[in-house]
C-alpha cells in the first residue's frame, strides 16, 4: 500500500493509506483531527482548507499521498491547549465572526497564512483569502470587522500569527 | 446580576469552536462504526420494474443492504406533521422506495459497509430497472391531467389553503382603482454548510440506542423514533451534536435515514455513521420557496388600499411532510404591516416531481412579502406617487396593538399582532435612505447613463410558536448553573443568551451558567428550534426556572446564614445578607451544605441545610418550569436598498441596504445582529445569485456550490442596520423571535429596486430571483 510521511501540525506522521483516500478524510478519519471541516468535497466552500507547505490547500482535492514529505497545519494548531487563542482566533471571537462555526476553521487558515506573509498584514490579501471561503450564517459582515481589527494591530500583539 | 441581558457579550461557546474542538456529527468517532451510503433514484418520475442488490451484497466490506422489501411495516409512510382539514391529500415518503420514485434523490436502497469508500463501490453494482413515466415539474405540467405524481391523486393538488376577511371581492369590483400581478417566486433551499447526518449505535450491554442526529429538533426525533422502531424511552438517547447550520432544512422530521441509521445499528449490534454529501443534500434535502400568485389589489385615490386577493400555486415538491405550514405563513404574513381591511388567500398545494418542500428560513413569509410589496409599486405606479407614500399611508398604527388580523395561524392559533411601532421604523429607514437625497442622485446620474434604483419592503414576522418549552436549573457543588433545555442550536448562540438571562435572574456571571440541549432529563418533552422561537419560548423557560432556583438558593442559604430569606440578595455567585457585607456564602458552598454526605476532596465540613427545621431531607437546588404561549408574537422591521443596475450586463450592485429591525427586547446585540445580517446575506443570495433549477424531465440540474451559488464577501453591501426595541406584553422578557427576520424582505425591496432603477425602460419585475441574464433578457423584450 502507499504511504505517507510527513509531519501534521509539527507531529512525525508515517502511515500507509489507500491510494484514493482523500486528505481531508485522512486528517479527520484517521488522526481524528475533526477541526477540518467537509461541507461540498467540490473544491469550493473553503472548509477543508489547511496548510501544506505553508500554503492554504483544499484538504478535500488533494489525496493524502500527495501531502508525502509536505507538512501539513491543520486549525488545532493555532493554539496549543490552555494557551491563548490565536490573533485570528480572538479577532473572531471579539467580532462574534462565527455562528455554527463550520466553515470558521478553514477561513482561519487561509487568514493565518496571510498574516505569516512577510511585511504588515494587507487587508487586500485578507479579503482576497475570504473570498474563497462561504459561510452560510455570518453574512461575513462580522469576519470583516475582525479583519480590520487584524489588520489594525501591529503584527506582534497577541499571541503571534498563529 | 442584572446587566446580562442586553450586553453584546462575545459567545461562551466560540472558545472551543475556533480551537476547532466543535464536536459534528461526522467528528464523532466511535470504535468499530460502519458506513451507510443511500442509492438514490435516478427519475424524477418512474415504476420500478425490479432492484437487483445481489451484487452489492457479495462487494467487499459490505455488513447490510437494504431495500424497502426487507423493512416489512418500517417501510410504511413515514409521519405527517401537523395534519390539518386543508389537506385533502396528504402524501409522506416510504424510507425506501419500492415501486414508484417520485423524485431524482429519493431513497431507494442503503448500503451498510466497513467505510464510505467501500459502501460507495457496492452502490455502483446495485441495479434498478426503471419504467419512467410522464414527469410534473412546471405548475403548467401538474395542471395538465395526464402526469401524476401520485397515480390517485387525478388534479395533483395536495391541499388548498385559504381565508377571507371581510369582503374582498365586493371591493374589488366596486372600487375605483384595481389592479393586477402575477408573480413568481422560484425553488430555493437553506444549504447549510454542514450536511444532514446520522450516527446510530446499539448496545447490547446497556440495552440502549444511541443516535445523534444533526437535527433542529432531537427531542421530536426521539418521542417519533420511540414508537417508529419500538423501542421505549428510557432505552433510547437522541441528541443533537454542534450542528453545523440548518435554517430550516434539518427541522425536517423523518428524513429516511433518521430511520434507517438507527434501524441498521440496532440490526448489526454495530455503531452505523451515514453523512450526507453536497450532491446529496442537492436532490435530497428539503427546499422551499416555489409559488405562482395571481394577485389583486383595490385601492383609492389616496393609495389607500382597500381589498387585496391572491389565487396562488404552491410546489411541495414530491410529498407534503410539514402540511401546509409553508403555504398558510405566506397566505397569514402577505398583508404584513398594512391595515387592509378586506382580504383574502387561497393556495393550491401542488405536487410536483422534485424533492419535498418543508420551511427554509422565512418559511412561506418571504413570498407573502415579494406580493404585497409588487402590489404597493404597482399602486404607486399607478397614481404617480412614490411608493413609500403608499406604503406609509397603509401602515397599521401603533395606536392599534394589539391588533387582531382576523386570520387564523395553521397552528390554529389566531394571528393577533401583540406590540410594534411600524410607523415610528419606517420613519427611521426613511431617514436613513433619504428620498429626497436619492432621487436627486437618480437624476444626476441617468443623465451620465446611469441606472440607481431604490426599493423598500416591510414586514411582520409571527414567532414563539407554542404550545410551550421547558427549562431544568440546577446549582451544582461547583457553584454553577447548569440549565437544560430542549432546543439546540445551530449556530444562534444559545449557550450564551440563554446563560445570560439566567445570571441575571440568579446573581451570577454568565460564565457561571452552562447549557445543556437535553437528550432525555425532565425538559425532553419539548420541541425544537424553528419558528423564531427558541429565545421566546425556551427563554422565557429559563427565567422562570431561574427565578424558582433562585428562591430555593435563597432558601437554603437563610439557614446558613441563620436569617429569613427575605433579608438575602444574591451577587457575584454570592448570597449575601443585605447592608452586611461580611455575612455571605457563595453558590458553591450553598450547594454543598444542601447534600449531608461528605465527599472526599471536601475541604470543610459544611453544615447541613436541612429542608425546614426538623426534616432530613436534602434541600433540591434544582427547578423545573415551563413557559406556555398559545400566541405568536410578532417581530417586524423595515428595509430599504438602493442599487445599481448595469442594463448592458445585466449587473445588480447593492449600493446601499439599511435595516430597521424590531425584536422586542434584545438579550444579546451581537447575537442578534449577527442573526439579522445573516439573512439578510441569504436573502440577497436568494435575490440574486440561488435558483435551483430543474430539466424538463426533473432532473436537478443545480448540484453542488459551483452552480447554486451562495453569497460570497463580494456580495456584502454598505450597511446600516438600526433597531426598535418594542417589547412583548405577552411573554415576561418581552422578547420576539429574530431567527428569520433578516431573510424576509430582501427580495421585495431588491425587485421594486431594480424596477426603479430600469424604469426608463420600464421593465416590470415580477419574479425572484433575477441574474443578470433575466435582467437583459426583460430589457431585450421592451427594446424595439
Ligand atoms: S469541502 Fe473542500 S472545498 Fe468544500
Ligand atoms: S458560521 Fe456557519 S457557515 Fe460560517
Amino acid at each position: 500500500m502507499p504511504y505517507v510521511r510527513t509531519t501534521v501540525n509539527g507531529q512525525p506522521v508515517e502511515r500507509e493509506v489507500e491510494a484514493r483516500l482523500l486528505l481531508s478524510d485522512f486528517l479527520r478519519h484517521e488522526l481524528d483531527l475533526t477541526g477540518t471541516h467537509v461541507g461540498c468535497e467540490h473544491g469550493v466552500c473553503g472548509a477543508c482548507t489547511v496548510l501544506v507547505d505553508d500554503r492554504p490547500v483544499r484538504a478535500c482535492l488533494m489525496l493524502a499521498v500527495q501531502a508525502n514529505g509536505k507538512p501539513v497545519r491543520t486549525v488545532e494548531s493555532l493554539a496549543e491547549p490552555g494557551q491563548p487563542l490565536s490573533r485570528v482566533q480572538a479577532a473572531f471571537k471579539r467580532n462574534h465572526a462565527l455562528q455554527c462555526g463550520f466553515c470558521t476553521p478553514g477561513i482561519l487558515m487561509s487568514l493565518t497564512a496571510v498574516l505569516e506573509e512577510e511585511g504588515p498584514v494587507s487587508k487586500e490579501r485578507a479579503v482576497d483569502a475570504l473570498r474563497g471561503h462561504l459561510c452560510r450564517c455570518t453574512g461575513y459582515r462580522n469576519i470583516m470587522t475582525a479583519i480590520d481589527e487584524i489588520c489594525a494591530e501591529p503584527k506582534e500583539v497577541g499571541g503571534g500569527a498563529g | 446580576m442584572p446587566g446580562n441581558v442586553g450586553r453584546r457579550m462575545p459567545r461562551l461557546e466560540d472558545d472551543r469552536l475556533l480551537r476547532g474542538n466543535g464536536m459534528y456529527l461526522d467528528d464523532i468517532h466511535l470504535s468499530g462504526s460502519l458506513h451507510a451510503h443511500v442509492v438514490r433514484s435516478m427519475h424524477a418520475n418512474a415504476r420500478i420494474a425490479g432492484i437487483d442488490v445481489e451484487g452489492a451484497r457479495r462487494a467487499p466490506g459490505v455488513r447490510l443492504v437494504l431495500t424497502g422489501h426487507d423493512l416489512g411495516d418500517l417501510n410504511g409512510p413515514l409521519p405527517l406533521l401537523g395534519p390539518h382539514p386543508s389537506l385533502l391529500a396528504p402524501r409522506t415518503q416510504r424510507p425506501l422506495a419500492v415501486d414508484r420514485v417520485r423524485y431524482v434523490g429519493e431513497a431507494i436502497v442503503m448500503i451498510v459497509a466497513e467505510d464510505r469508500y467501500l459502501a460507495e463501490d457496492a452502490a455502483d453494482l446495485v441495479q434498478i430497472d426503471y419504467e419512467p413515466l410522464p414527469e410534473v415539474v412546471e405548475f403548467d405540467d401538474a395542471r395538465r391531467g395526464d402526469r401524476f405524481v401520485h397515480d390517485d391523486i387525478a388534479d395533483n393538488v395536495a391541499a388548498v389553503v385559504s381565508q377571507v376577511r371581510g369582503d374582498p371581492e365586493e371591493v374589488i369590483r366596486s372600487a375605483p382603482h384595481t389592479l393586477a400581478l402575477s408573480l413568481d417566486i422560484e425553488r430555493s433551499c437553506g444549504s447549510p454548510l454542514e450536511g444532514r447526518g446520522v450516527l446510530a449505535d446499539w448496545d447490547p450491554r446497556r440495552q440502549k440506542l444511541t443516535v445523534f442526529d444533526s437535527t433542529q429538533s432531537p427531542v421530536a426525533i426521539r418521542q417519533g423514533l420511540s414508537r417508529i422502531l419500538d423501542v421505549p424511552l428510557d432505552r433510547l438517547e437522541v441528541s443533537a451534536p454542534d450542528v453545523g447550520g440548518g435554517f430550516g432544512t434539518k427541522i425536517m422530521l423523518f428524513y429516511p435515514e433518521e430511520v434507517l441509521v438507527p434501524y441498521a445499528a440496532l440490526r448489526l449490534s454495530r455503531p452505523v455513521k451515514w453523512t450526507e454529501d453536497r450532491w446529496e443534500h442537492f436532490i435530497s434535502a428539503n427546499q422551499e420557496r416555489g409559488q405562482h400568485h395571481e394577485a389583486v389589489v383595490a385601492f383609492d385615490d389616496n393609495g389607500r388600499i382597500l381589498a387585496v386577493s391572491t389565487d396562488f400555486d404552491h410546489d411541495t415538491g414530491a410529498y407534503v411532510p410539514y402540511g401546509i405550514a409553508v403555504p398558510a405563513v405566506t397566505g397569514t404574513h402577505l398583508p404584513g404591516q398594512y391595515d387592509i381591511e378586506h382580504y383574502r388567500y387561497s393556495g393550491r398545494v401542488l405536487y410536483t416531481n422534485k424533492p419535498p418542500v418543508s420551511p427554509y428560513r422565512g418559511a412561506g413569509r418571504p413570498q407573502g412579502v415579494f406580493v404585497m410589496e409588487r402590489l404597493i409599486g404597482a399602486v404607486a405606479k399607478r397614481l404617480g406617487t412614490e411608493p413609500w407614500r403608499v406604503r406609509r399611508a397603509n401602515l397599521i398604527p401603533s395606536s392599534a396593538f394589539p391588533y387582531d388580523t382576523g386570520l387564523e395561524l395553521h397552528d390554529r392559533s389566531r394571528a393577533i399582532y401583540d406590540s410594534g411601532s411600524y410607523v415610528e421604523g419606517f420613519d427611521r429607514m426613511l431617514s436613513h435612505v433619504d428620498v429626497e437625497a436619492f432621487r436627486e442622485r437618480q437624476r444626476a446620474t441617468r443623465a451620465e447613463g446611469r441606472h440607481l434604483g431604490l426599493g423598500m419592503a416591510t414586514y411582520v414576522e409571527g414567532t414563539g410558536v407554542g404550545p410551550y418549552e421547558g427549562c431544568a436549573a440546577t446549582l451544582n457543588s461547583s457553584g454553577r448553573i447548569v440549565l437544560e433545555v430542549s432546543v439546540p442550536s445551530q449556530g444562534q448562540g444559545h449557550a450564551t443568551t440563554f446563560a445570560q438571562i439566567a445570571a441575571d435572574v440568579i446573581g451570577c456571571a454568565a460564565e457561571q451558567v452552562h447549557v445543556v440541549t437535553a437528550a432525555g432529563g425532565p425538559t425532553a418533552v419539548g420541541h425544537g428550534t424553528f419558528g423564531s422561537r427558541a429565545a421566546v419560548m425556551s427563554g422565557n423557560a429559563v427565567a422562570a426556572a431561574a427565578h424558582a432556583l433562585r428562591a430555593k438558593i435563597l432558601a437554603a442559604a437563610s439557614v446558613l446564614l441563620e436569617c429569613s430569606a427575605e433579608d438575602l440578595e444574591t451577587r457575584d455567585g454570592n448570597v449575601f445578607v443585605r447592608g452586611a457585607e461580611n455575612a455571605r456564602v457563595s453558590l458553591a458552598d450553598i450547594a454543598s451544605g444542601a447534600n449531608p454526605i461528605q465527599y472526599p476532596g471536601t475541604d470543610r465540613p459544611t453544615p447541613w441545610v436541612s429542608r425546614e427545621p426538623g426534616s432530613d431531607a436534602p434541600v433540591s437546588l434544582s427547578a423545573t418550569e415551563y413557559f406556555r404561549s398559545g400566541q405568536w408574537v410578532f417581530g417586524s422591521g423595515a428595509h430599504g436598498v438602493m442599487v445599481e443596475v448595469d442594463p448592458g450586463t445585466g449587473r445588480v450592485t447593492i449600493d446601499q441596504y439599511v435595516v430597521v429591525h424590531d425584536c422586542g427586547r434584545v438579550i444579546n446585540p451581537l447575537v442578534v445582529d449577527g442573526q439579522v445580517v445573516g439573512g439578510l446575506i441569504q436573502g440577497i443570495g436568494g435575490a440574486l445569485l440561488e435558483r435551483l433549477t430543474f430539466a424538463d424531465n426533473g432532473q436537478p440540474t443545480t448540484t453542488s456550490f459551483l452552480n447554486f451559488h451562495l453569497p460570497t464577501v463580494d456580495d456584502l453591501p454598505p450597511l446600516v442596520l438600526d433597531h426598535l426595541e418594542t417589547p412583548s406584553p405577552w411573554n415576561p422578557l418581552g422578547i420576539k423571535g429574530t431567527g428569520e427576520a433578516g431573510i424576509i424582505p430582501v427580495a421585495a425591496a431588491i425587485a421594486e429596486a431594480i424596477e426603479d432603477a430600469l424604469s426608463p425602460f420600464e421593465v416590470p419585475v415580477t419574479s425572484m430571483p433575477l441574474f443578470p441574464a433575466d435582467i437583459r433578457t426583460a430589457i431585450d423584450r421592451t427594446e424595439p
